[in-house]
């Protein structure tokens, strides 16, 4: 077509629907999935969505460079970034792997300068880091680190000294260095505009009188997760300044001197009718519990993976709160603790079991398949489960997803690798067959027990809706991981670890690949060559590979692959070669 | 290290071909046995049996590896009390990877075997490290620098009698969770005095003159000041009374101080009694070999010390 008569005819077609008027509507999408859609749909339309986009989340932040999402998003306030991959938490990867948050702090500071929510996951930040932030973003004002490294309580010291404006400060599962609570007394006298305080990561004291009177001034804090040293003494006189609280995590719920607060506390707690999530609770005891019953009543989510109670404490606590729709808990409750939240919690959607003695076999303590039975009797809409034991059939888990059909996350860790169904010693791939043949909605799925490849043609074959898979010590050949390739049509995320695929499977998910985030493959049979081969055909994948002292040279001990669009890596340690 | 022939649940009712029959002994001193080794491909290892997995036999599907890496400091002594099932298991599964893959003792319990650690166990992190080949494997930089439990950051777990050597990152658990867990151990665990749990170590804490006995976490404390001001804060109020021997009016103004003044003066000494049975006093090793081997810790008055060395005595009041 004539160049000039299109122009006019693209002239007409937006004069009849300004941009301004669409990036107004365009503003009021949040999800990104609606977003992306809406980007496709034509030039005018991907302009005006990138212009009016505020918020913009990386899932994995060596996919794109801090340059490419500045030019694209000129008006962003608030980033989500994810970095290292998942099984960093379990120490599979090495330290100064990467993630650094630094280079994105930089593109902030020119071209986002009115950035005010920073949300990292699995990232490297250090103070240096966090001060810089601090400093270049004078309206900052949500800071949330989850499993990020490399920094200590320094940082933090920054981000309370220089963030006039913070509202939010969410210190969660970080591997970070704590030198001291001192932090805490850097926010100054006149500052107020908290919302958000977690710092239950975090071991040392802060200063108590400095931290009461900080939540005495912030008068709009919702949400208040303290840490392990806060007493059971100090809790109520932070909590009568804080009733506007929705979430709370109580320090350690161990009451030293029996015989004082407990009214006290109790009073407290009844203040706090707004609460919908309790956690902490560490050190809780029988004695201590029963002062939370009034509170409960409206909590619908309940995080007592701190607190090692028994199975008759945590009966007479669920007792008190029906509306339960997410409840965390240790294996001390135990099966009869488990018979408890099926009785009790008809809402529940989610729950989670974590073991106390992960790796101690010799304890006969935690939780089995009855347990979880039980739960699915009483729980029909349980669609989220994290369930460690060291037992489990084929039946239980059959009868389970029959009692349970809408799981959406079903991550279920029997934790002796490759334990067969200890009642008929056979594999358990009958148990995940009826998972993915029952559960149509499962997004996410974590396999154990000895598995065979008879669980991967089911996976792959019946798992429509699966987006991450987690595999570790299972699977007898290639064969198996070529199925969950071949099939689970919208699989994003595939993490392995020690398991006997190879070069062929790998190979296998050639045309998958770009379609997917991420895959990692440790402890797994894939070589050096396989890697390379992987690289020369799909260029626009990373395929890195993490070496390890001592290990064979042909072999590629880790595997990392992922899309990009920013080409290799630049900041690579030594140990991680791109090929 | 024994095919621990009592755990047949996986279908393993001997050992897998691979496997030397040498290692089988079960309790006897197997130094062959005993050597930790990284199974490079090819190099003794078994071979992977592919096909095996869904049978009975399943075998090793991936060889196992018992990485007793140890760590820093542990004393020699512990080899007793490290699972001795040490073994010989060679990782092929993944074509000699590091030994995160290779698995500990999860499956083979080798509850009846013991003392096969003493031959090239622990004897000193970096030696046994060095047989096995484990040193880069397992001691990642800086992250589990002794050993590939996740467990734990720092502290040693081949003090307890049930240690296992462990798959790097298995089961599946944050290292912050496993920290606040640590300090709460299920009630029910209350068998041996100190003994350590996978991520515990509460240990009975008396004083001279006090009605009732404290337990104390040891693996909530990162060093002696933070033992020693924990100390103070549980003890204080056992103290209230105790001045009077020295003129000072018992309730008056009584504080955390003045339980720091007693207990670093000269009216009492803190001591425990470590894995040998000795009464030893409180600081002279470095922390991690102190929790490694603490059992119970008495807050001793120093009239009592006198079998300490003097010079102990001197060192208690010039440490602070």
């Amino acid at each position: 077509m004539d160049p000039e008569r299109k122009k006019v005819l693209e002239r007409v077609a937006v004069s009849t629907f300004p941009d301004e008027v669409l990036e107004r509507v365009l503003v009021q999408l949040k999800s990104h999935k609606d977003r992306s859609s809406v980007s496709l749909v034509c030039h005018s339309w991907y302009d005006a969505e990138r212009f009016s986009r505020t918020h913009v989340f990386i899932a994995n932040c060596y996919s794109v460079t801090p340059e490419i999402v500045s030019r694209r998003f000129p008006n962003i306030r608030s980033v989500s970034l994810k970095g290292k991959p998942r099984f960093s938490d379990f120490n599979l990867v090495p330290p100064k792997w990467g993630a650094d948050i630094r280079s994105w702090l930089v593109m902030f500071a020119a071209k986002y300068p009115f950035l005010e929510e920073l949300r990292l996951k699995r990232m490297t930040v250090t103070d240096e880091s966090l001060e810089f932030l601090a400093l270049s973003c004078p309206n900052f004002k949500g800071l949330s680190l989850l499993s990020c490294d490399g920094f200590s309580t320094d940082g933090l010291a920054a981000i309370a000294t220089h963030c006039k404006n913070l509202t939010e400060l969410d210190i969660q599962e970080n591997d970070l260095n704590d030198k001291s609570g001192s932090w805490l007394s850097c926010f100054p006298e006149n500052f107020s505009s908290l919302e958000v305080l977690n710092f239950a990561n975090l071991s040392n004291d802060v200063n108590f009188e400095a931290l009461e009177r900080l939540v005495s001034r912030c008068k709009s804090l919702k949400v208040l997760k303290v840490n392990r040293n806060i007493t059971l003494e100090q809790l109520p006189r932070l909590l009568i300044h804080a009733p506007l609280l929705t979430e709370l995590g109580t320090g350690s719920f161990l009451q030293e001197h029996p015989a004082c607060q407990y009214s006290e506390l109790e009073n407290a707690f009844n203040k706090c009718m707004n609460l919908n999530t309790l956690s902490g609770l560490s050190e809780v005891t029988a004695l201590s519990l029963p002062a939370l019953y009034p509170t409960c009543a409206n909590l619908t989510f309940l995080n007592l993976s701190c607190a090692a109670l028994q199975s008759g404490e945590l009966a007479k606590l669920l007792v008190h709160c029906p509306c339960l729709r997410r409840l965390w808990v240790l294996d001390t409750v135990e099966d009869k603790g488990l018979e408890a939240v099926g009785s009790n919690c008809p809402l529940l959607e989610e729950l989670r079991v974590f073991p106390t003695d992960p790796f101690d076999e010799d304890t006969f303590h935690g939780v089995t398949e009855s347990g979880f039975i039980a739960v699915s009797y009483g729980c029909r809409r349980l669609s989220y489960v994290l369930y460690f034991c060291r037992q489990m059939t084929n039946a239980a888990v059959e009868t389970i997803v029959q009692n349970c059909p809408d799981f959406t996350h079903f991550r279920l860790c029997i934790m002796n690798p490759w334990q067969p169904d200890y009642q008929t010693n056979e594999p358990m791939d009958k148990a995940f067959c009826a998972v993915v043949k029952t559960c149509t909605r499962l997004q996410r799925l974590a396999v154990s027990g000895l598995l065979t490849d008879l669980t991967f043609e089911y996976i792959g074959k019946y798992a429509k809706n699966l987006e991450t898979l987690s595999v570790a010590f299972a699977g007898s050949s290639d064969w198996g991981m070529q199925c969950v390739l071949g099939g689970c049509p919208k699989l994003r995320k595939l993490e392995i670890r020690d398991c006997p695929f190879g070069n062929a499977a790998l190979l296998s998910g050639l045309d998958k690949y770009e379609s997917m985030r991420s895959l990692w493959m440790s402890g797994c049979k894939v070589t050096m060559n396989g890697c390379r081969l992987l690289a020369k055909e799909m260029p626009r994948l990373n395929v890195e590979v993490i070496k390890v002292d001592g290990s064979n040279e042909s072999q590629a001990d880790k595997v990392y692959v992922y899309r990009s669009v920013a080409g290799p890596r630049r900041d690579a340690p030594p140990f991680v070669l791109t090929l | 290290m024994s095919v621990p022939l009592e755990h047949d649940y996986i279908g393993l009712s001997e050992a897998p071909p691979s496997m030397e029959g040498s290692e089988r002994t079960s309790g006897g001193l197997n130094h062959k046995a005993t050597e930790l080794r990284l199974g490079l491909p090819g190099s003794d290892s078994p071979e992977r049996d592919k096909g095996v997995v869904a049978e009975d036999k399943a075998g090793y599907p991936l060889g196992v590896l018992k990485s007793l890496s140890v760590v820093s400091g542990a004393k020699r002594g512990f080899s007793d009390a490290i699972d001795g099932g040490s073994g010989k298991w060679v990782f092929s599964g993944s074509g000699g990877s590091e030994a995160e893959s290779g698995k500990g003792g999860n499956l083979f319990s080798p509850r009846g075997v013991n003392g096969g650690g003493k031959g090239g166990l622990v004897g000193g992190s970096e030696g046994a490290n060095q047989n096995t080949g484990l040193g880069g494997p397992i001691l990642k930089d800086g992250v589990v620098p002794q050993s590939p439990k996740p467990s734990q950051e720092k502290k040693p777990q081949l003090s307890a009698p049930a240690a296992k050597a462990q798959v790097v990152g298995w089961p599946p658990i944050r290292s912050y969770r496993k920290n606040s867990m640590a300090s709460h151990p299920p009630k029910n665990e209350d068998d041996t005095e100190g003994k350590l749990g996978s991520g515990c170590l509460y240990v009975k804490v008396s004083m001279d003159g006090a009605p009732y006995l404290r337990k104390v976490d040891l693996k909530t404390y990162g060093s002696y000041r933070e033992l020693s001001s924990a100390l103070e804060k549980m003890f204080s109020c056992f103290t209230i009374g105790q001045c009077g021997s020295h003129g000072v009016p018992s309730r008056d103004g009584l504080s955390e101080s003045r339980l720091m003044d007693l207990l670093h003066g000269s009216e009492y000494v803190l001591t425990y009694e470590d894995k040998d049975g000795d009464w030893m006093l409180v600081g002279d090793v470095p922390w991690e070999m102190f929790t490694d081997s603490c059992k119970r810790m008495r807050i001793m008055k120093s009239s009592e010390a006198i079998g300490l060395a003097p010079r102990a005595m001197e060192k208690c009041k010039n440490r602070h």
